[in-house]
């Protein structure tokens, strides 16, 4: 199931991940719109350079600067959230975003749930592919939890004082 | 003190909102314990013993009557009466049932008031100086920047999962009355060579299993660039803070691995990409939040009034409450009262319902309303009339808040412990009560003077057991309760660490330590140097030397199966709902 756009979509993209056994510099990396891990474009680049449907996927401890260059030819870059309560890829969408203007399509995938949502949206992310064994239907409800925020973030360029005029009591 | 807009109110309703609906699945089963307890702690829900804890925030431990009233209502409607004040300067209520936190947090969103991130992975309610705005030694008020700070990280969308707690003070006053030194960052409001404000910057420091004075890191940060600053630190320890090990994840740790040099380029290298950026502060911004932190309707006043100097004379228990309860003020003819929640028998930091109200009751008729919790786990009028000394005394002693006893042995900090909490390893708020007990001679105490004596029931350190003149640390051997002892420790101006003077003790054998340590320093000490200070100067030898010197005999009460804390109401007669069963 994936989020995009505030609409569940068919996922036309496929992840490779590494199997036990499979080594990153020979794993086959099959046709289509597949989305490889670091490791494989790490080791398989210069095969894999001529694929335009090509997608990325970072776990939360690797960094996109070390391929700065490279992370703005993938039309899908999705960050593993291998446990929800794993920020690390929050700071890694703020930074591919924010600092080294990533403009594809930044997805969460992994644990990625229904109370997350508002604040991953918050930072860059535009797709969601939420666990198979969750209401994705209900989960769109976690984008609208808050109408506004305090801080500047990926989605808010300014905090909340630079925005609107404070101070006017209730 | 900081009043709501249309937009603070509209936040804290939308997370009401939000908490109400996460709860109701919880309880429908469609959220799993593990997926939901991130998202209660965030709102300062915790399961514990008996019941649900929940720690309601105190914004920099500024309270108005109001916000106490409606603690006092949660205590009644939904708690046993009572609440506990925290080292944190909140408040937190022990018996709650799950399905009624959202009801309280839309109570106290009506006075403005939330629970948000008094709990969790992320920052935590900054905490300050508890005399702010009034402290004579002060030389900017930090409260507004503290609020600003509280703004910027409330909600923030990057760094509610941080690898682990992360905590800020803030102080604006000469003697560090925020122990800013054992924060995850310390801020000290400071004015450079132009008079221009800006903020020392301290990172690293923390207590828990691994103790450490926080280090420098930037001496003049301009107050226009401390959010993005702020930002940057975060920043790069939520990056590469650990998250392999619960108990090395603290930004502490990360300092230490790599260096505070290497830690400072990282972040330097950070905050020149935001420096500069739409989050630096306007002027426009600290003027609306600095104006709600003006000076009240002071009125000109003697320095001294003429009863209370009498009474002084003649009256010794209201010259104690004078000499420890009453702190000086920068307006003359002012003074800040602190009422003692320390009281034999009752737990420290423990209030009733009643207590609240009376408390908000002498806020409204004597200090302009407001009030301030301390770390100390005591609570402060701020802004009282030197010539309203006397009744004000007068209507204390009748709540207990009157114990001449701030800063003194008796005035404990302590954690909740066995008693409740269940990660402790013993019990803190009982060994508190022996201690108190033991010496509840208020001439021997004021003898002794100030004593910083500081119960922790596990190495969490939620008493900051370490900073303490005595820290007494609750161990388990093989599933027994005993407890290490520490000295020399301080918590500020400055932070020390305490040393352990040897192998630990049984429960009913802590009181004679305590007095041990007491008899060598009243040997040894010169005239008028506080206990720390002799410890400072003589070292801990003379004192490990005389605690050891003969076995330490066990208290009899202590032994007795019914020696226990005093229970404070009924334990539920069905069991309270918990989703673990």
């Amino acid at each position: 199931m994936l989020i995009k756009n505030n609409e569940i979509v068919t996922d036309e993209w496929t992840v490779l991940r590494l199997q036990e056994g499979e080594a990153a510099n020979s794993v086959v990396v099959p046709e289509g719109k597949v989305i490889v891990p670091l490791p494989v474009w790490n080791c398989q680049h210069d095969a894999l350079q001529g694929r335009t449907e090509l997608g990325l996927w970072l776990a939360g401890f690797e960094r996109a600067e070390d391929i700065p260059d490279a992370v703005h030819r993938f039309p899908v870059i999705a960050i593993d959230f291998h446990k929800y309560t794993d920020g690390r890829g929050y700071t890694l969408a703020y930074r591919l975003r924010k600092q080294m203007g990533y403009r594809g399509e930044l997805r969460a995938m992994g644990d990625v749930l229904h109370d997350q949502l508002f604040y991953l949206k918050r930072v860059g992310f535009d797709a969601f592919a939420l666990p198979k064994d969750k209401d994705a239907q209900a989960a769109l409800a976690g984008f609208t939890d808050f109408s506004l925020s305090y801080q500047a973030s990926v989605d808010l360029d300014a905090p909340l004082h630079r925005r609107v005029t404070r101070g006017s009591a209730a | 003190m900081y009043r709501y807009d249309r937009f603070d109110h509209q936040l804290v309703a939308e997370r009401v909102a939000q908490f109400r609906d996460q709860v109701r699945r919880r309880l429908s089963g469609e959220l799993k314990e593990d997926e939901f307890r991130v998202l209660r702690l965030q709102n300062g829900v915790y399961m514990q013993v008996h019941a649900y804890m929940m720690r309601l925030a105190a914004p920099y431990g500024m309270v108005s009557s109001d916000q106490m009233r409606m603690f006092a209502h949660i205590a009644r409607k939904y708690d046993r009466g009572y609440g506990h004040f925290t080292t944190r300067q909140n408040i937190q209520f022990n018996w709650l049932k799950l399905q009624d936190t959202p009801d309280i947090l839309a109570d106290l969103a009506t006075v403005e008031a939330h629970a948000i991130q008094t709990s969790g992975n992320c920052i935590r309610n900054i905490t300050t100086d508890e005399f702010a705005g009034v402290a004579q030694d002060e030389l900017i008020d930090p409260r507004p920047y503290a609020e600003l700070l509280r703004q910027w990280s409330t909600l923030h969308p990057e760094f509610a999962y941080l690898p682990r707690k992360f905590k800020l003070s803030i102080t604006g006053a000469a003697q560090d009355r925020a122990a800013i030194e054992i924060n995850d960052v310390g801020l000290q409001v400071v004015k450079n060579a132009q008079g221009e404000v800006g903020f020392r910057v301290l990172v690293g420091g923390g207590l828990g299993r691994t103790p450490v004075i926080g280090t420098e890191i930037n001496a003049f940060v301009p107050w226009q660039h401390i959010i993005t600053f702020a930002e940057s630190i975060v920043r790069v320890y939520n990056e590469f803070g650990r998250r392999d090990n619960l108990y090395k994840a603290r930004i502490k740790i990360l300092v230490k691995a790599i260096g505070i040099d290497e830690f400072r380029r990282q972040v330097e290298e950070e905050w020149k990409l935001n420096k500069d950026g739409p989050s630096t502060l306007t002027q426009a911004e600290l003027d609306r939040v600095a104006a709600c932190f003006t000076a009240p309707g002071y009125v000109t006043l003697p320095a001294e009034d003429v009863a209370v100097a009498a009474l002084q004379r003649d009256n010794k228990a209201f010259s104690s409450w004078l000499k420890r309860n009453v702190k000086s003020h920068k307006i003359a003819g002012y003074a800040a009262v602190e009422l003692s929640l320390k009281r034999t028998g009752i737990a420290p930091g423990d209030a009733t319902a009643e207590q609240m109200e009376a408390a908000a009751a002498l806020a409204d008729k004597y200090s302009f309303g407001e009030l301030r919790i301390t770390h100390m786990q005591n609570l402060v009028l701020a802004d009282v009339k030197r010539s309203d000394l006397i009744a004000l005394w007068e209507a204390a002693k009748v709540q207990g808040f009157a114990t001449p006893n701030i800063g003194l042995l008796t005035d404990i900090i302590c954690c909740p412990g066995g008693d409740f909490c269940t990660l402790a390893n013993a019990r803190s708020i009982t060994l508190a009560k022996a201690v108190d007990e033991r010496f509840d001679d208020i001439d021997y105490l004021q003898d002794i003077g100030e004593v910083d004596l500081n119960i922790s029931g596990c190495v969490n350190a939620c008493a900051h057991h370490h900073v303490g003149h005595i820290g007494i640390l609750g161990v388990d051997k093989s599933g027994d309760e005993w407890y290490q002892v520490s000295i020399g420790g301080a918590k500020g101006s400055p932070a020390a660490i305490g040393k352990i003077i040897g192998r630990s003790f049984s429960f009913a054998q802590i009181p004679e330590v305590v007095s041990r340590l007491l008899q060598v320093y009243v040997k040894a000490r010169f005239a008028d140097e506080r206990f720390i200070d002799t410890v400072r100067r003589v070292g801990l030898d003379p004192f490990v030397e005389y605690v050891y010197a003969t076995p330490v005999p066990e208290e009899a009460k202590l032994l007795l199966p019914d020696y226990e804390l005093i229970q404070q109401g009924t334990p539920y007669d069905a069991p309270y709902y918990s989703p673990r069963f």
